[in-house]
C-alpha cells in the first residue's frame, strides 16, 4: 500500500493534466467558458443575498449580518466537498474504459475529481474576497490568513479519503450513488452552514452531535477566519480533525487498494 | 533473457447468480450478507494454468478461437488484471494496444488528448513534446489535430490512438487485434512499424485471428483453447494444427446443423397427415406437375421434405477423397453424394435428382437422371445411388444440397430441400460460384516469378 501511495507522487503530471482537461472540458462549448467558474458562485451569492435581505429579511442575530456572506463562507467549501463526493461515486464506472483496457492507476480518477472541484473552489474565492471587501467586513488578521491554507489542506485530506472509499465501494454497490445524494442533503443541514454553531449551544445534545460531524469544524473554521472578527479560536478542533482526516485518507486509500484488483472485472 | 514470463497462470472470473446481480447495498446491509455476497456463486476460469515465456526481442503470437482466453492473457501480461494464481513477469516498459484511444475525452482537441494519453501511457512532458509531431504525422492527422475528438471519424480516432501508443517506445508491445485500423495504406504503415520494432530488438506479443500474420511475423506462437494451452512453438506448425482443429469443429457444427434441420422436418412430417393418404405433394402444394428439375421458386432457401414416400431417401452422405463422410471439402476434391433409398413396393418410374445451392440461394448446379436420359426400369427394396463429382470445382463457401426421387412426370416420392450442408475450402480467394479448371499462359516476354505457394 505505501509503495502505491509513493507511486502517487509520480502520477502528479498525469493528475495535473487530467485536472486541466476536466476543467477545460467542463465549459467547452459554452459562451462564457471559464468564467462560469466565477459566475456560478457569484450568482449563488446574489441569490442568497436577495433571499435573505429582500424576501426574508433576516431576524438572525446582528453578528451574522450580512447573512448571505455568512452562508457563503460555508457553502463555497461545502460545494467543493459535496460535488467531489457525488462525482467520485461515478468516476470509476464512467472511466471504466481506462480501467479495463489500459494500465491505469485507478486512484487517479477520484483524486482528479476532488482536485478539479478544489480548483473551482479556488475560483470562487476571489468572489468571496470581493464581497468581504465590499461589505468592509471585519478585518482579517495575518494570523487568521495563515490558518486558511491549513483548513483547506484538512478539507482536501478529508474529501480525498471519503472520495476514495465512495468511488471504490460504488463499483460493487451501485446504489451508493443515490444513497449519497440524499445523505449529502441531510449532511448539509446537519452542518452549521446556514445557521451558526452558536445557535446550538442551547441544545447540548445537538451541539455534541454536531461536533461529531467533521464538516462542522471545517465550516466553523472558515466562518471564524473569514466572517467573524477576532482571532481564530477553533484551531484545536481543526488540528484534531486534521489528524483524523489523515487517518481517514490512509484508511480510504487502504480500502481502495484492497478493492483495486476487482475494478477491472466489476466496472 | 525472457521479456515476458508467465508461470502457471490461472485467471478465475467470478460469476454471480441472479440473486447477486440484483442484490444491493441495502439488502446486503439489511440481511447482513455483505461479506457473503461478495463471494461468488460460481467461478469461471478464463485462463487455466497457462505457462509461456517470450524471449526478449522476439515476436510471439497467440491464436485461438473467440473466448479462448487470448485477450485475458494479454490483460494479465499488461497488468490490467491480476492472475488468480501463478505469476506473470514482464521486463521493461509495456505499451498495450488493446483499446485504441481509451481515455480520449470527446470534448477537447486531438492535440490535448494526445498529450494526456501519452502521459497516461507513461511519457514525460519532454518526451511528448519531442515526439508530438511524429505522432501526428504517423496518424495522418495534421489537419484535424486541433479539432475536438468528438468530431473525428472512428478511423481517425483509432489512428490517433494507435499512433500515440506506438510512439511510447515500449520495450514490450502488446497488440490485440488492432491491425484493422484505417485503410490499406495505414495497415501497411502499422506493419512497417512492427517490423521496425522487431529490428530494434523489441518484444511484441500479438493476439490475432489473422493467421497469415502469425505465420509471417511471429517467431513463436501459442494456441489457446478454452483457457488452456493446446500447442506452442513454431508458428507454422501451431497454425496448421489450429486450422485442422477449427475444421474439425466446423465439421461437427455443420453435422449438428443438418441433424437439427432434419429433425425439424421429421417432426413436421409426423404432425402432417400420413403421406400414404396424401398422394399430392404435401409441401409446397403449388409445385407444378411435370417439373423434372427444381422449379424457379426453389431458390428460396427453405428447408423441407415432401413427397409420397413410395420411394424414400433414408440417408444421404457426402463422401470425400478420404472415403469418409463429411461436410468440409477442398475445392477440386473428388466428392460423392451417396443416397440410400428404399422402396416398399417395386416401382418402375423413378428419377433421381441432385441440386447444389450456394449461400445466396443461387442454384449452382442441378441435374437428374431423366435429363441425363437414364431410363428407369425397376427399383425395389433398399438400394444405393451415388452422384459422383470428379472435381468439386466450386469456390470457397457454404453450400446446400437438395436430393430428390420422383416420377418422370413430376409426382414426388421424396424431396429433401436444403437438408444437407457442406462447406468448400480453398487456398485461393477467387470469386464467383464455379471454378473452371484452368491455368494461365504467358508469352516469354512476360516474366513471372514462381508462384508463392510453390
Amino acid at each position: 500500500m505505501f509503495q502505491n501511495l509513493a507511486r502517487l507522487f509520480r502520477y502528479r503530471t498525469l493528475i495535473q493534466s487530467l485536472v486541466a482537461r476536466e476543467l477545460k472540458a467542463r465549459y467547452r462549448g459554452s459562451v462564457l467558458g471559464f468564467f462560469w467558474s466565477f459566475v456560478n458562485p457569484l450568482l449563488l451569492l446574489l441569490i442568497y443575498s436577495f433571499v435573505f435581505t429582500v424576501v426574508l429579511p433576516s431576524r438572525v442575530a446582528p453578528d451574522l449580518q450580512p447573512y448571505a456572506l455568512f452562508m457563503f463562507c460555508g457553502i463555497l467549501p461545502w460545494t467543493w466537498f459535496s460535488s467531489s463526493l457525488l462525482e467520485s461515486s461515478n468516476v470509476l464506472i464512467a472511466g471504466g474504459n481506462l480501467i479495463k483496457k489500459v494500465l491505469f492507476p485507478a486512484e487517479v480518477l477520484p483524486i482528479v475529481t476532488v482536485v478539479a472541484n478544489m480548483v473551482h473552489f479556488f475560483l470562487g474565492l476571489p468572489i468571496l474576497a470581493a464581497f468581504l471587501l465590499y461589505y468592509r467586513h471585519a478585518p482579517i488578521s495575518l494570523a487568521e490568513i495563515a490558518w486558511f491554507p491549513v483548513v483547506i489542506l484538512v478539507q482536501l485530506l478529508l474529501t480525498l479519503g471519503l472520495a476514495l472509499v465512495v468511488s471504490a465501494l460504488t463499483v460493487h454497490f451501485r446504489d451508493i450513488k443515490d444513497l449519497l445524494s440524499n445523505l449529502l442533503t441531510f449532511w448539509f443541514f446537519a452542518t452549521p452552514i446556514i445557521y451558526p454553531m452558536s445557535l446550538m449551544t442551547e441544545y447540548p445534545l445537538s451541539y455534541r452531535l454536531l461536533n461529531l460531524n467533521p464538516f462542522t469544524h471545517l465550516a466553523v473554521s472558515y466562518q471564524e477566519i473569514l466572517f467573524y472578527p477576532g482571532p481564530f479560536g477553533h484551531w484545536r478542533w481543526l488540528l484534531a480533525l486534521g489528524a483524523a482526516s489523515m487517518a481517514l485518507f490512509l484508511a480510504g486509500y487502504f480500502v481502495f487498494d484492497r478493492l483495486r484488483d476487482s475494478f477491472a472485472e466489476e466496472v | 533473457m525472457n521479456a515476458i514470463e508467465a508461470a502457471h497462470v490461472t485467471k478465475v472470473y467470478r460469476r454471480y447468480a441472479r440473486r447477486r446481480q440484483f442484490a444491493t447495498l441495502k439488502s446486503a446491509l439489511l440481511s447482513g450478507t455483505l461479506l457473503r455476497d461478495i463471494k461468488p456463486d460460481d467461478v469461471f476460469s478464463a485462463v487455466k494454468d497457462v505457462s509461456f515465456a517470450v524471449p526478449a526481442g522476439t515476436t510471439y503470437g497467440i491464436i485461438g478461437r473467440n473466448g479462448s482466453g487470448k485477450s485475458t492473457v494479454l490483460k494479465l501480461v499488461a497488468g490490467i488484471t491480476k492472475p488468480t494464481s501463478g505469476e506473470v513477469r514482464v521486463a521493461g516498459r509495456i505499451s498495450a494496444l488493446i483499446e485504441l484511444g481509451a481515455g480520449f475525452h470527446p470534448e477537447i482537441s486531438g492535440r490535448e488528448n494526445v498529450f494526456i494519453n501519452a502521459v497516461m501511457l507513461g511519457l514525460t512532458k519532454r518526451e511528448i513534446a519531442k515526439r508530438f509531431d511524429e505522432i501526428v504525422e504517423f496518424a495522418e492527422m495534421e489537419d484535424f489535430i486541433d479539432a475536438p475528438v468528438k468530431t473525428y471519424s472512428s478511423g481517425m480516432y483509432m489512428r490517433l490512438g494507435f499512433a500515440v501508443a506506438i510512439h511510447v517506445d515500449p520495450d514490450v508491445l502488446l497488440v490485440d487485434e488492432v491491425l484493422a485500423v484505417g485503410d490499406e495504406g495505414f495497415t501497411h504503415k502499422c506493419l512497417d512499424k512492427f517490423a521496425e520494432f522487431r529490428r530494434r530488438g523489441k518484444t511484441i506479443l500479438l493476439v490475432t485471428h489473422a493467421l497469415s500474420l502469425v505465420e509471417r511475423f511471429c517467431d513463436e506462437a501459442l494456441w489457446l483453447d478454452a483457457g488452456e494451452v493446446r500447442g506452442g512453438g513454431d508458428p507454422r506448425r501451431v497454425v496448421s494444427a489450429y486450422i485442422a482443429d477449427v475444421t474439425k469443429s466446423e465439421e461437427r457444427e455443420l453435422a449438428a446443423g443438418d441433424r437439427k434441420a432434419q429433425a425439424i422436418v421429421a417432426q413436421q412430417a409426423a404432425e402432417a397427415p400420413p403421406p400414404a393418404l396424401a398422394p399430392e405433394p404435401v409441401e409446397p402444394p403449388a409445385e407444378p406437375p411435370g417439373a423434372a428439375e427444381p422449379p424457379a421458386d426453389m431458390s428460396k432457401a427453405v428447408e423441407g421434405r415432401w413427397g409420397t414416400r413410395e420411394v424414400e431417401i433414408v440417408a444421404v452422405e457426402l463422401v470425400g477423397e478420404d472415403k469418409q463422410a463429411g461436410h468440409i471439402f477442398q475445392s477440386g476434391e473428388r466428392v460423392a453424394v451417396r443416397m440410400t433409398v428404399r422402396a416398399a413396393e417395386p416401382v418402375t418410374d423413378f428419377v433421381f435428382g441432385v441440386g447444389i445451392f450456394n449461400a445466396e440461394g443461387v442454384c449452382v448446379y442441378g441435374t437428374n437422371t431423366a435429363i441425363e436420359e437414364y431410363l428407369p426400369e425397376r427399383l425395389e427394396g433398399e438400394c444405393q445411388v451415388g452422384f459422383c463429382i470428379d472435381g468439386l470445382d466450386l469456390v470457397a463457401g457454404t453450400y446446400k444440397l437438395d436430393v430428390a426421387v420422383h416420377q418422370s412426370q413430376g409426382a414426388t416420392y421424396d424431396y429433401h430441400r436444403s437438408l444437407y450442408t457442406f462447406r468448400v475450402k480453398s487456398a485461393v480467394a477467387d470469386m464467383g460460384v464455379y471454378r473452371p479448371r484452368h491455368r494461365w499462359e504467358f508469352s516469354p516476354h512476360i516474366v513471372i516469378a514462381r508462384r508463392r505457394h510453390e
